[in-house]
C-alpha cells in the first residue's frame, strides 16, 4: 500500500552526511530547540488555560446548557485551519485590529509589533489547542463518577483538597493524553508558524518546507523529517505510561 | 455559577471568538481593508469570491476530493477492519500497527514522503496524488474508528445470521454493514472533514489545479484583503451549517 | 438510650416531583436501621438529605442535637459507604483508608496504627499496600466500610452496600456488618430493597414507598403486624382481602366471617402464607403450585368468590396438584386488620 511511501527515502542516499549536516549547522539546530520551546510552552499553556475552562463547563453549568455551550466553545474550530490562522494575522498585524483599536483610542502612537513573532505564533496554537484540549479534558470529567468527589468531601476533604487529592490524579491520564495529541500535532505543524511567526525565526516544519521548497532538496528535508519524527516517538515513550491505547 | 467561573468562562469565549468575530465582521467591509475602523456595510467582496473562477474551481475540487477520497477510505477501512476482526492474520498486531502508523505521523511528512515517491514513479503533482494522499492519511482513522466496533457482540450476532442460513457476502450485506452504519457513518464524516480542510498535503502535491485552502493560502500571499475574509467566512458559514444539520439529524435519528 | 439522629418532617422535591414528602424519623445511639422499599421509594434520597448531599426543600435534620440541615457532608459527623464504594483507584488500600485522618491532619505514625487496626477488624489485615483493582466486591466493600469508620462518625451511612454480590457472599457480608456494628457502637442506616436483608440486620426497620413512611419499627412487629397494605405485601407476601366490621368486633367478608379487633374502622384482612393451611372451612381451587425446595408456594381462587386469590405454603412433599378443589383454613389469631390502602 502507499503506507510504505511513507517513509521518505533519501536520508540515507546520500550517507549518513544530511544528518551531520544537521547537528553542525546552527540554524538547523536553532530550528528544533525553537520548534521545542514553543510547542512546550503551548502545550502547558493550553492545558493550564483548558482545565480549568472544561471544569466549569462540566460542573458550574446547569446540565441542559452544557451541550450548547460546549459547541459554542469549539465553533470557531470549524473554520478551516488556515483562515484561522489568518484570523489571527488579521488581529495582531501592525494595521490589524488590536494595533488599530489601541491607536484610535490614543493608548499607542505606533503600533507593536505583535505579528511574525514567536509570541503570534503561540496565540495562534494556544487558540486552536485550547478549543481540543476543552473538549477532551471534558470528556475525561464527565466520565469521572460523582461519588469519587462526595467520598473525598464526606471524609473531610474541603474542595481544593478534593480536587488535589483525588479528581487532579484520576483525571491526569487524561490530560496527559491530550498534552501529547497538542504536542505531536503543534510541532508539525507548517500552517501556524509560517502565517503568524513569519520567516524571522523558523520552526522545524518551516525548515523542512523550505528544503524542498526553495532547494528542491529532498534528501535533506526527509533527513530532518526523521529528526522530527523521532522526537516525536521520544515524547511518546516518555509519555507512555498514560497512552495505554485499548481495544473495546 | 460563582462570579469567578462566569468571569473565566466569557473570558475564554472571548478569546476564542476573537479571531472569528474579526473575519466576519470585516468581511463586510466596504473599503479595501479588513481593520478598523469599519467603514460601511458592503457584500462586494462576496461577489468578488463567487466571481473568482480560481476560487470556485479550486472550491469544486475540494468537495470532489473530499467525496470521493472519503468513500474510499471508508471502504477499504471497513474492509481492512473486517479482514482483522474475522479472519486470523499472521502477525496481526504489526499489521495493525502498521495501518494505524500514519496516524503518528505529521500531514507534512507523509505529504513529503507521497511527493518523493510519486516523483519516482513519475506521477505528475495533480488532484489524483492529493487524492491518494488523502485516502492514505484517512484510511488508518476509518479502520480504527470500524474496527473498534467489531467486538464481540458484532461477532455473535454474525455468528447467529450464519447460523440462520445466510451467506458470506449477505452476512457482509443484510447484517455487518447496516449494524456499522454509525461507525462507518463517522469514519465517512470525520474524513470529510479532515479531507476538506488539509492544506499541507495538497499544497505539495497540486500544481495548477488545487483545492480550496490551498487556494486560500495563494490569496494571503496579497496580504490582508477583505475578500480573503469573504471566502473565509463563507466556508466557517457552511461548516457551520453542515454542523447544525448533522446534529439536528443525528437527533432525529435517535428512535430506532 | 439517647436520641442520635432526629428528622422532621422532610419534604424534598426533584423538580415537579416529590421525592421524599414528610418524613419523620428518630434513631436511636448504637442501633442498626434500615430504611426499606422499592426503587424510586425515595429511601435514597433520605440517606442522601442525611448525609449532607442533598438539601432538602423543607424540613430540618437534628444530629446530637445539632441542626445540620445546611451542613456541608465534611461538617457532619456522618460518614457513607457509596454503592459503587468509591475507592481511589489511584491509591492503596492503607491510603484509602488513611485518606478521612489525613484530613483531619493527624500524624502519619498515628494514622498507621489506626489504619491497622481498621483493617484487622474488617480482616483485611493483608491487603494494605494493594490497589482496589486488585480486590474482589466483597474485599472492597470492607475496605469501603474500614475508610467510613475509621473518622469514627456518629451515624454511619450505607448506600445499598451489599447490591453487587451474589446471594452468598451477601449473607456472608450481612452477619459480619451486624458483627462489625456490634463491635464498634456506631449507629447503621442502611439502605435496601431487600427486605429479607432488611429483617436479617434491622433494629428498626423503616418501609418507605412513593417517598414517604409506610410502617416503622421493629422487624418482628412490622412483619407480624404490619400497618398498611403496602408493608403487608412488600415485606413478604400476603393474601389480602376486603372486609367491613360489623357489630361488636366482628369482620365480614366474601369468605366467612371472623373475629377481630383493631383501633381504626377495618377495610381489609390479611394474611401470611405460612400461617394458611390446608385443611379448613374455606373452600378454594388450586390454580398455582409452585415448588421452592423446602416448601411448595400455592395458590388458590376461593369457591365463593373467584376475586379472592389465598396464598399458602405447604410442605415439600405434600401431594396438590392445579386444578384440584380443596379447602384452606386459619387462626383467626394470625389475621392482620388494615384500614384502607395509602
Amino acid at each position: 500500500m502507499a503506507v510504505a511511501s511513507l517513509f521518505p527515502q533519501g536520508g540515507e542516499g546520500l550517507g549518513l552526511a544530511n544528518y551531520s549536516q544537521f547537528f553542525t549547522t546552527r540554524s538547523y539546530w536553532l530550528a528544533l530547540v525553537n520548534s521545542l520551546q514553543v510547542t512546550l510552552g503551548v502545550t502547558l499553556i493550553s492545558v493550564v488555560l483548558a482545565y480549568p475552562f472544561a471544569w466549569i463547563l462540566a460542573f458550574a453549568v446547569p446540565e441542559r446548557w452544557q451541550r450548547l455551550a460546549l459547541m459554542l466553545a469549539v465553533l470557531p474550530f470549524w473554520t478551516s485551519y488556515v483562515v484561522r490562522s489568518y484570523s489571527w494575522l488579521l488581529v495582531l498585524a501592525e494595521n490589524g485590529v488590536i494595533n488599530k483599536t489601541l491607536m484610535m483610542v490614543g493608548v499607542l502612537s505606533q503600533p507593536v509589533q505583535l505579528a511574525n513573532t514567536r509570541l503570534a505564533t503561540i496565540i495562534g496554537f494556544v487558540h486552536f489547542f485550547v478549543m481540543l484540549l476543552t473538549l477532551t479534558i471534558y470528556a475525561n470529567l464527565k466520565q469521572l463518577s460523582p461519588n469519587y468527589g462526595k467520598a473525598a468531601a464526606d471524609l473531610g476533604a474541603s474542595p481544593v483538597q478534593a480536587f488535589i487529592h483525588v479528581i487532579l490524579p484520576l483525571t491526569f491520564p487524561g490530560i496527559m493524553v491530550g498534552a501529547f495529541l497538542t504536542f505531536v500535532l503543534a510541532i508539525g505543524d507548517y500552517i501556524t508558524p509560517q502565517i503568524l511567526g513569519g520567516n524571522n525565526e523558523l520552526l522545524m516544519p518551516q525548515l523542512i518546507m523550505m528544503q524542498i521548497g526553495r532547494r528542491g532538496d529532498f534528501a535533506s528535508a526527509s533527513a530532518l523529517s526523521i529528526i522530527l519524527m523521532a522526537v516525536v516517538t521520544l515524547a511518546y515513550l516518555a509519555c507512555s505510561r498514560w497512552l495505554k491505547i485499548e481495544r473495546a | 455559577m460563582k462570579p469567578i467561573s462566569i468571569i473565566y468562562a466569557a473570558a475564554l469565549y472571548v478569546f476564542i471568538f476573537l479571531p472569528v468575530a474579526v473575519l466576519v465582521l470585516f468581511s463586510f467591509q466596504s473599503t479595501m481593508f479588513p481593520i478598523p475602523p469599519l467603514n460601511g456595510l458592503s457584500l462586494r467582496w462576496y461577489v468578488a469570491v463567487l466571481n473568482d473562477a480560481r476560487l470556485t474551481s479550486a472550491l469544486l475540487n475540494s468537495v470532489a476530493v473530499a467525496l470521493l477520497t472519503s468513500a474510499l477510505a471508508t471502504l477499504l477501512g471497513f474492509l481492512s477492519a473486517w479482514g482483522f476482526a474475522r479472519f486470523y492474520l499472521p502477525a496481526s498486531v504489526w499489521l495493525r500497527g502498521f495501518i494505524t502508523l500514519p496516524l503518528t505521523v505529521s500531514y507534512l511528512i507523509i505529504g513529503m514522503g507521497l511527493l518523493i515517491f510519486f516523483n519516482w514513479l513519475g506521477l505528475p503533482k495533480s488532484l489524483l496524488a492529493v487524492g491518494i494522499g488523502h485516502v492514505v492519511i484517512n484510511l488508518p482513522l476509518c479502520f480504527a474508528v470500524i474496527y473498534s466496533q467489531m467486538g464481540e457482540n458484532q461477532a455473535n450476532i454474525e455468528r447467529a445470521a450464519r447460523d440462520l442460513g445466510a451467506g458470506e457476502l449477505q452476512v457482509l450485506s443484510l447484517i455487518t454493514a447496516p449494524m456499522l452504519w454509525p461507525a462507518v457513518f463517522a469514519s465517512f464524516f470525520l474524513s470529510m472533514t479532515f479531507s476538506w480542510d488539509e492544506f499541507v498535503i495538497s499544497f505539495l502535491l497540486t500544481r495548477f489545479e488545487t483545492t480550496l485552502p490551498v487556494e486560500i493560502w495563494n490569496l494571503l500571499r496579497a496580504g490582508l484583503n477583505p475578500k480573503t475574509n469573504a471566502v473565509g467566512s463563507l466556508v466557517f458559514g457552511v461548516s457551520v451549517l453542515l454542523a447544525i444539520v448533522f446534529e439536528l439529524f443525528a437527533f432525529r435519528k435517535k428512535p430506532q | 438510650m439517647t436520641t442520635l439522629l432526629d428528622v422532621q418532617s422532610l419534604y424534598h422535591e426533584f423538580g415537579a416531583a416529590h421525592a421524599v414528602e414528610n418524613v419523620s424519623l428518630k434513631i436511636e445511639a448504637g442501633s442498626y436501621t434500615v430504611l426499606l422499599g422499592p426503587s424510586g421509594s425515595g429511601k435514597t434520597t433520605v440517606l442522601s438529605i442525611l448525609g449532607g448531599f442533598l438539601k432538602p426543600t423543607q424540613g430540618r435534620v437534628f444530629i446530637n442535637g445539632v441542626d445540620c440541615t445546611n451542613l456541608p457532608p465534611a461538617k457532619r459527623p456522618t460518614a457513607t459507604v457509596f454503592q459503587d464504594y468509591a475507592l481511589f483507584p489511584h491509591m492503596t488500600i492503607g491510603n484509602n483508608v488513611a485518606f478521612g485522618l489525613r484530613m483531619r491532619g493527624l500524624a502519619k505514625d498515628v494514622r498507621l496504627k489506626k489504619v491497622r487496626d481498621m483493617l484487622q477488624i474488617v480482616g483485611l489485615d493483608t491487603s494494605f499496600d494493594k490497589k482496589p483493582h486488585q480486590l474482589s466486591g466483597g474485599q472492597r466493600q470492607r475496605v469501603a466500610l474500614a475508610r467510613a469508620l475509621i473518622v469514627e462518625p456518629s451515624l454511619l451511612l450505607l448506600d445499598e452496600p451489599l447490591g453487587a454480590l451474589d446471594l452468598k457472599l451477601r449473607r456472608t457480608m450481612q452477619d459480619e456488618l451486624k458483627a462489625i456494628q456490634r463491635r464498634v457502637g456506631t449507629a447503621f442506616v442502611h439502605v435496601t430493597h431487600d427486605q429479607e436483608e432488611a429483617m436479617a440486620l434491622a433494629d428498626h426497620i423503616v418501609v418507605m414507598n412513593n417517598g414517604r413512611i409506610e410502617d416503622q419499627g421493629a422487624p418482628e412487629r412490622v412483619y407480624g403486624r404490619p400497618a398498611t397494605i403496602f408493608t403487608a405485601t412488600f415485606m413478604g407476601e400476603s393474601t389480602v382481602i376486603p372486609a367491613s366490621e360489623t357489630a361488636a368486633g366482628q369482620v365480614h367478608t366474601s369468605i366467612g366471617v371472623f373475629n377481630c379487633s383493631y383501633a381504626k374502622p377495618v377495610q381489609f384482612l390479611a394474611i401470611r402464607p405460612e400461617h394458611v393451611k390446608l385443611g379448613g372451612s374455606i373452600p378454594v381451587e388450586i390454580v398455582e403450585v409452585v415448588y421452592q425446595g423446602s416448601f411448595k408456594r400455592v395458590a388458590a381462587v376461593a369457591r365463593n368468590d373467584a376475586s379472592i386469590r389465598i396464598l399458602c405454603r405447604v410442605s415439600a412433599d405434600a401431594q396438590v396438584s392445579i386444578g384440584e378443589n380443596t379447602t384452606v383454613g386459619f387462626d383467626q389469631a394470625h389475621l392482620i386488620a388494615l384500614d384502607g390502602p395509602h
